[in-house]
């Protein structure tokens, strides 16, 4: 499965919404009306995934879906 | 009399300042009931064998991580280290603190910092650092022990009247934000509980204080380690961002 695809799927699990409706362009706050501590432990379950460490102030900057796939894509080197 | 409460057996519990006083009572009265009580301690390895020991002896588990309550990297590390290893800790008794009977003429600067820092400061710090993991653990209960004169105040405890006052403001903040995942928070105010920090009394202001408190005398620190212990378990499920005076009647 591609990373996207994990990521979606993750999300869709989380937030309980169907993952057709998910894209990359989906944004956390404006369309899955997340709020701050949906959006922690929502970073902790994709630590969790991934394997890979997503600092506090790192998590201001991940809007979108499509911003966390690119985050994630730069740890993997 | 002890309180025991059957959900406490195997609950990992973080009590700061366990070395005396009332944080010793509740972490032997919270071993007594099979709880697994987490301790810091500040560099005295040989004491934190023998508190170890101690509440081994008591019946249960204890696992003591060296750290001061101001020392933030030492106790994100200490608390890493020990949940990735061992597991999530659901219970914490923000207990460590230090008085200092000063009047305010002659207050200095870095007394107040002092007092704020280790009272305050250093409650709120280890409760930050372990706030994400509370939110992996399960059944979670913070328990911060403020003081009566955060209440009412007292000739000569400016700052530690401010730090214990500051508790009850911080708690309630926490317990509103948490709530939504099963984590609660409630603050013990004790009044004159028999202890080192009493004992310092002189024995003439000791009548005094006898004298007004309706039930007629001190409280014992296991009579705090009661509350604490009810307040950690689920008897107390529906409690949160509450303040409990537990002082024989002196503020009412």
């Amino acid at each position: 499965m591609e990373l996207q695809d994990k990521v979606i799927k993750l999300v869709s699990e989380a937030t309980k919404m169907d993952a057709a409706n998910i894209s990359l362009n989906t944004s956390f706050v404006d369309d899955l009306n997340l709020d701050s501590l949906d959006m922690v432990e929502l970073m902790m379950k994709m630590e969790d995934e991934f394997g890979v460490e997503i600092p506090e102030d790192e998590t201001e900057n991940l809007k979108s879906i499509g911003d966390v796939v690119t985050y994630l894509k730069s740890k993997s080197h | 009399m002890t309180a025991t409460y059957s959900d406490l057996k195997d609950k990992v519990i973080l009590v700061t300042g366990a070395a005396r006083g009332i944080g010793k009572s509740i972490a032997l009265t919270l071993s007594a009931q099979g709880a697994h009580v987490v301790f810091n301690y500040r560099g005295d390895e040989a004491k934190a064998a023998a508190l170890k020991e101690e509440l081994q002896a008591a019946g249960g588990k204890a696992t003591g991580l060296k750290f001061d309550v101001t020392d933030y990297e030492a106790m994100t590390k200490a608390i890493d280290e020990f949940t990735k290893t061992v597991g999530p800790i659901s219970g914490l008794v923000n207990n460590a603190g230090v008085s200092k009977d000063t009047l305010l003429l002659r207050l200095k600067p870095d007394e107040i910092s002092s007092i704020l820092d280790t009272n305050l400061k250093g409650s709120m710090m280890v409760t930050q650092a372990l706030s994400r993991n509370f939110l992996k653990a399960e059944n979670v209960s913070i328990v911060n022990m403020s003081s009566i004169v955060g209440l009412m105040g007292n000739p000569s405890q400016a700052a530690y009247a401010a730090s214990k006052a500051g508790l009850i403001g911080f708690s309630k903040s926490v317990a509103k934000e948490l709530a939504s995942r099963n984590v609660r928070c409630n603050v013990i105010c004790p009044g004159f509980i028999q202890t080192d920090m009493t004992d310092a009394l002189n024995e003439k202001a000791k009548e005094e204080y006898a004298k007004s408190i309706p039930l007629g005398r001190m409280g014992k620190a296991e009579e705090v380690a009661n509350l604490t212990c009810f307040l950690l378990s689920s008897a107390s499920s529906y409690l949160t961002g509450e303040v409990i005076k537990i002082d024989g009647g002196l503020y009412i």
